[in-house]
């Protein structure tokens, strides 16, 4: 009861930055300080988010479909990445600069190549994401084999372990951690790179309807877009938390 | 005829030996002890016999069968309990008989018959961190048992053990040594705790580490537990700081 009483007190504390800024902020607006144009009260965009809540569910549909297709591809194509870096050193050679080179470009401006190639549909979207998200978990989930226990593997290979058991045995399991830590990442990414890349084309989305309502001056729609998009954001690393937490029992336990 | 035996194993790193010319014999449920100071290669000449590294030159053989440079045939242990935190206790002991290739039901079933034997009784899901350290140690042997070796390869397991929780196991790993009919070759650098429970204690000094003394500890078990307050007992730690202080 104590303990349950603290954590409501210690999110309170949390939450209270975020009130005292939105209450300050709200003040500044009713008083007239900022001209509305210029930046919409916190009750605007509410009223925004309540009015246009229709037009905002069909295109975070759109959004959420990209994140959701480039975010398993990218997971997928990491994790591959990860095993065949760790299980061949030639591969790690050869393709870790070339890894390295594909973060130094900037999603703005690798996207209307894309579009381009790939046309006004999803796909130039699901591919910029598959970019932003493959690298953090290849990343994460290698330097996560890497740490494995040596003298576990050494225990094990005593016993006759092959190469594979290692892996399955140590190796994989071991690095989960990194995979879920990963994945938070990657989770944020795909939301942020999805939204980016329909801004440079595209017709529907959040990136596409932010363009839009952003060239006829409504910023308090543009804010409610960006409310939005953080809320998804968030409830999507928590959802990784929780899946993290079901996926790996021992941690909880006492 | 001796139980395993190592023949002039000599093996280096990086240009550097790190042990020169061991040979030595370990019978039929002998404990013989290898002592030295840290960082003497102990725990390379274990390596070589366990299989996980090549000597440069020599040989090993377990029951006058060439065993050089083979896994999967002496048991090991070290002195982290090296339990994976993310299985629990049953699917951790299990793991010799998986990595032989046993189903999975089966392996957690051969495991669990053995659960009461070694004092683990209602741990078989739970997981290693809900464990006290004696326990783990247990569990540690529990999974060395059931890769069903007779030969023992022991690397400071219980260093890092309180003292009382230390004795407990050491009467206890006696016992099931005795009973399971083990051999077992044990690496300390605690010279009472190697005076207590060996047959004989090889000294492995210098460097590249030579054996360089045995010393039969000829008390007979079971060893009561005063017995580390006789005088034979501080004459033999006598002679052995003597033996480990000649350092080239």
């Amino acid at each position: 009861m104590k303990r349950k009483l603290q954590s409501i007190t210690s999110k309170l504390t949390s939450a209270s930055g975020i009130l005292g800024i939105v209450i300050v902020w709200q003040f500044c607006c009713s008083m007239g300080w900022i001209p509305k144009f210029m930046l919409p009260s916190p009750a605007d965009i509410i009223k925004a988010l309540v009015t246009d809540f229709p037009a905002l569910m069909q295109h975070s549909g759109i959004t959420l479909l990209e994140a959701f297709l480039g975010l398993s591809l990218g997971v997928t194509v990491g994790v591959a990445a990860a095993v065949l870096m760790d299980r061949f050193p030639s591969v790690y050679k050869a393709f870790y600069p070339l890894l390295i080179l594909t973060q130094t470009i900037p999603t703005v401006a690798i996207a209307p190549v894309l579009v381009i190639w790939m046309g006004y549909g999803i796909a130039p979207k699901v591919t910029a994401i598959v970019i932003v998200t493959f690298f953090p978990m290849a990343i994460g989930l290698l330097d996560g084999f890497r740490s494995a226990d040596q003298d576990a593997v050494r225990l094990l290979s005593s016993m006759g372990a092959k190469r594979k058991q290692i892996f399955r045995y140590i190796k994989f399991p071991g690095a989960m951690g990194q995979f879920f830590a990963s994945l938070k990442i990657c989770a944020s990414y795909s939301i942020v790179g999805a939204v980016i890349a329909e801004w440079l084309g595209g017709n529907s989305g959040l990136g596409v309807y932010m363009t839009r309502v952003r060239k006829s001056y409504a910023y308090d729609k543009m804010f409610a877009i960006i409310v939005l998009i953080s809320v998804i954001s968030l409830l999507l690393m928590k959802g990784v938390e929780l899946l993290r937490r079901r996926c790996m029992p021992w941690e909880t336990r006492e | 005829m001796a139980k395993l035996r190592t023949e002039h194993v000599t093996k280096s790193f990086d240009g550097r030996k790190i042990i020169e010319d061991i040979s030595l014999e370990l019978h039929q449920g002998e404990l013989v002890s290898l002592l030295g100071l840290s960082g003497g290669g102990k725990t390379t000449l274990f390596n070589v016999i366990a299989g996980v590294s090549a000597p440069d030159s020599g040989r090993v053989l377990l029951d006058e069968q060439e065993i050089t440079g083979q896994t999967g045939h002496v048991s090991y242990m070290l002195q982290k309990d090296l339990l994976l935190p993310y299985r629990t206790i049953e699917d951790n002991v299990a793991i010799p008989l998986l990595i032989r290739g046993m189903k999975k039901q089966e392996a957690r079933e051969r495991a669990r018959e053995q659960f009461g034997a070694f004092g683990l009784e209602g741990t078989e899901r739970k997981y290693p961190s809900q464990l006290s350290g004696g326990m783990r140690q247990r569990a540690a042997l529990l999974r060395t048992y059931l890769f069903s070796s007779d030969v023992a390869l022991l690397d400071e397991p219980f260093s890092a053990l309180d003292t009382i929780t230390k004795s407990a196991i050491h009467r206890w790993y006696l016992d099931m040594m005795g009973k399971l009919k083990m051999s077992t070759l044990f690496i300390t650098h605690d010279i009472d705790e190697a005076i207590l429970l060996s047959d004989r204690i090889c000294l492995l000094t210098g460097a590249p580490g030579k054996i360089t003394e045995e010393i039969v500890i000829s008390e007979k078990r079971p060893r009561t537990r005063d017995f580390n307050l006789t005088e034979e007992f501080l004459d033999y730690k006598r002679r052995i700081i003597e033996a480990l202080g000649q350092r080239p």
